[in-house]
């Protein structure tokens, strides 16, 4: 059982996430102005889900806290109080509480201080949100709140189960037999109330029906069947805690006949609860009960039998889609996915050795094409069961950044888009820390103090966009800022200062930009504890880079600045062309391939000792040799040799130049970083067909080592 | 034959929560996750009681109740209200809606067992 209800919890944890984010948005929405009645409705839907599920699985805190935001939620839904920028501020706050209530129920951190925010949302609560709610006197109210005491403020114990529609309350007596007079109402009867169960109930305390009052029952021409008609008077035991008799009625229609005294003059409280038994006489008892449960009978089978036309005209309009909508899903461990997915891997490379080993004939004679088709089909799949939005990793954000804006003084407003977009799993856990490293250097460095920026004419409030899209096999993170942009001066005279450039060294806006990603850059005046750390861009490149991915910077003075990560779907399969660089092979990623080219003499022209173009019909695109790149040792002719053309998005082409192209193929990637530190112009490696293991060259590296700054080539 | 209830919550682990603890007082359950699915899941199912929610998407418990009710099959099938919200003003809504009876959250799961009984012949 117990492992059953840790199981259930660990669900409902994850709701509580998925509340959070629901509630995030809509408090986000509402901050940006949309304050409509679906909005609100969803936050307050939100935030009750985690107190319901809170209070079942025993978290008082997490409960008591939650349930004062509901209120607050539920006067705001009502229209009791209005949604100013000043409530929806407060509820920010509380919802940023209430994340850390859920993350103390999970057992991941301490309990949060909460007073404050308590003694906030009560403030709100109080005033109806007047004078824009603000976190007035807050500190003055949080003193009225004993420390510690999270359930000081009134709440309603919430262990109580049973509630009733109705209490009926009377003054305790002596220990005098209870006489409970019962008179269901036709409404209780229309609710299915079934007043028989109630008098079982009773009879189960010791109780006997004593009388039954007919005398209101109708001729049967004018009976109708759906009205309730007799009132039972019943005996109960004096030491029955009256409690437990009102428990028995709990759900009895507030228009109901319920009177529980005690019998103090024994018989005469009897003639009082059924005045006109004696005009029919006292029915007896038991046959009186059963008259009554005959009569509900005959009503049932009335109804039932009246029931089937209508019934089966409305049940197939609604039928068909039975349970089709339900979302089903069910928990798998990751490992196993993760599992899964190599053993893919390996099927997929077993798939590439047999196609090896086979002729031509055979793979058509085996159906391997088919078999290989299918095999990339259960690729896909196990892929797609390891993308996740990338929302996850956008969730932390917004808090983040409402954070920032407390300690930099700055107004920050957050645009999300596309958080939908699916990315592998292993993607979005590396790189939330890049995200979050450029948000805070977005916050910190890129936008402006708000006089700042109303001197120059723009919003007070900054804006951070962070988007998300996939292109190709590729996805496009991006932290827009609408800051003052990239000071190039400033970089350009720090990276002379920190000896990354020479004083001399002629550099274009893009590569000044670049320097803040070059390794111990700091633009800070003075080091903040928000972005200087110690680790700057570069950490973000270096840790982009190592995912296959790389960092783009946009910047236009006074307009802002935009940090591109761009990241490759997934991080298991490779489309790759398979060539030999100086007798050994390696991978090229085919979505950089731009062409090939078997070089003409004279059509390879060097530029300087260490240094060569070749002339693409006009066009001089850098060439790279192996020796340049690995040092191996590579004295062909260029003549004899291909160029690969190459092309990184963004970043410009250059020409490889390899021996010989083998074959085109998918493969897989292995990581080499999990056995060797991340080597700059390799992506992985991979076994082939025949076994062997061959390197993937790392496109982007290899291009902006050429064109872009590297240490040595900008300190030329 | 045990009594067949269907639960409708939104909160899956509220769905199991009361799978788990009534199953084991020998109810069987049978569950939706929101009131268009619960109205969908009545017919399908034709259970001894309803227990709803009352704050869920697409369609809320208040909603449900009326809409069961409404169909003349449902008239006498119990509905229990399992809800956080205890204010008069919700009951007194849920019950001219038709409900049988209300049940506040969080409950203890032989209360539950005791109140289903007192509504479920």
């Amino acid at each position: 059982m117990s492992d059953e209800f840790d199981d259930i919890q660990a669900i409902f944890f994850e709701e509580c996430a998925e509340g959070l984010t629901t509630a995030e948005q809509g408090l986000s929405a509402m901050q940006a102005g949309d304050v409509s009645a679906e909005v609100i409705a969803g936050v307050f839907r939100a935030v009750h889900s985690i107190k319901g599920g809170a209070g079942a699985f025993g978290h008082a805190d997490l409960t008591a806290f939650a349930h004062k935001f509901e209120n607050v939620l539920d006067e705001v839904r009502g229209g009791k109080i209005p949604p100013s920028p000043g409530v929806v501020k407060v509820m920010l706050s509380a919802f940023d509480i209430l994340t850390d209530h859920v993350e103390s129920a999970k057992g991941l951190a301490p309990r949060p201080a909460d007073q404050a925010a308590l003694a906030t949302l009560e403030q709100v609560l109080a005033n109806k949100g007047a004078d824009d709610g603000g976190p007035v006197a807050a500190p003055a109210a949080a003193a009225e709140v004993p420390a510690g005491e999270a359930d000081a403020f009134g709440f309603v114990p919430m262990a109580v189960s049973l509630d009733d529609f109705d209490a009926p309350a009377e003054l305790p007596a002596a220990d005098a037999a209870w006489i409970v007079t019962f008179k269901p109402s036709r409404a209780a009867l229309a609710n299915a109330g079934e007043p028989l169960l109630i008098i079982r109930e009773l009879e189960s305390l010791g109780g006997e029906v004593v009388a039954v009052d007919t005398s209101t029952v109708p001729p049967l021409r004018d009976l109708d069947p759906e009205d309730a008609y007799l009132t039972w008077t019943l005996r109960v035991p004096g030491e029955v805690a009256e409690g437990d008799i009102n428990d028995c009625f709990d759900f009895v229609a507030p228009d109901s006949i319920v009177e529980v005294r005690r019998d103090e003059a024994a018989a005469a409280p009897l003639a009082e609860a059924a005045p006109a038994a004696d005009e029919f006489g006292f029915v007896p008892v038991s046959a009186g009960i059963e008259d009554f449960a005959a009569e509900m009978q005959r009503v049932v089978e009335t109804i039932a039998a009246a029931s089937p036309a209508i019934g089966s005209v409305e049940t197939p309009a609604i039928a068909p889609k039975a349970g089709s909508e339900a979302q089903q899903t069910i928990r798998v461990d990751l490992g196993k996915l993760d599992l899964l997915l190599n053993l893919v891997g390996e099927l997929v490379i077993r798939n590439s050795i047999l196609a090896d080993r086979l002729s031509p004939a055979d793979r058509q004679r085996v159906e391997l094409p088919e078999l290989a088709r299918l095999t990339r089909q259960i690729q896909d799949n196990v892929m797609s069961l390891r993308a996740q939005p990338i929302k996850q990793a956008f969730s932390r954000v917004p808090r983040m950044l409402r954070d920032l804006s407390v300690e930099t003084g700055k107004q920050i407003l957050l645009e999300t888009v596309g958080e939908t977009t699916e990315v592998d799993k292993g993607v979005i856990e590396k790189i939330g820390d890049p995200l979050t490293h450029m948000i805070r250097n977005a916050a910190d460095h890129g936008l402006e103090s708000a006089e700042e920026r109303i001197a120059a004419g723009k919003n007070p409030a900054g804006t951070i966009k962070l988007s998300a899209e996939q292109r190709g096999a590729r996805i496009f993170v991006r932290v827009q800022d609408d800051g003052r942009g990239i000071n190039r001066e400033k970089v350009r005279a720090k990276a002379v200062e920190r000896g990354i450039i020479s004083g001399d060294a002629q550099l274009s806006n893009e590569e000044i930009d670049q320097l803040i990603c070059a390794p111990g850059f700091s633009t800070a005046d003075t080091i903040s504890n928000i972005s200087g750390r110690g680790v700057g861009m570069d950490v973000v490149r270096s840790n982009v880079e190592a995912l296959g991915g790389r960092v783009e910077i946009h910047s236009v003075p006074g307009e802002g600045t935009t940090f591109t990560m761009i990241l490759p779907l997934t991080l298991a399969i490779l489309d790759g062309m398979i060539v030999r660089l100086a007798g050994q092979r390696f991978v090229l990623p085919l979505a950089h391939v731009l062409e090939t080219v078997q070089p003409e003499p004279g059509q390879v022209k060097r530029t300087s000792p260490d240094s060569e173009v070749i002339d693409m019909r006009g066009e001089y695109v850098p060439v790279k040799r192996a020796t340049e790149i690995f040092g191996l040792n590579d004295d062909r002719a260029i003549e004899d040799s291909l160029v690969v053309i190459v092309e990184n998005e963004g970043s410009g082409k250059v020409g490889l130049v390899v021996d010989t192209i083998d074959d085109r193929r998918e493969v897989v990637i292995k990581s080499l970083d999990q056995n060797l530190h991340p080597i700059r112009g390799l992506g992985g490696a991979t076994i082939l067909g025949d076994g062997s293991i061959a390197l993937i060259l790392d496109i982007e590296a290899l291009v902006a080592s050429t064109n872009r700054f590297t240490p040595k080539g900008l300190a030329a | 034959m045990s009594k067949l209830i269907l639960t409708v919550d939104d909160s899956a682990s509220m769905r199991m929560l009361l799978k788990t603890s009534l199953t084991a007082q020998g109810f069987r359950i049978e569950s939706a996750n929101d009131g268009e699915h619960g109205l969908e899941r009545m017919h399908e199912v034709q259970p001894d009681l309803l227990i709803t929610d009352i704050n869920m998407p697409k369609m809320d418990g208040f909603e449900l109740i009326e809409a069961v009710r409404a169909v003349s099959g449902f008239r006498g099938t119990p509905i229990l209200v399992l809800s956080t919200e205890f204010s008069d003003e919700k009951k007194a809504r849920a019950r001219e809606a038709g409900a049988t009876g209300w049940i506040t959250k969080p409950f203890e799961a032989t209360k539950l067992g005791a109140a289903i009984r007192r509504v479920c012949p």
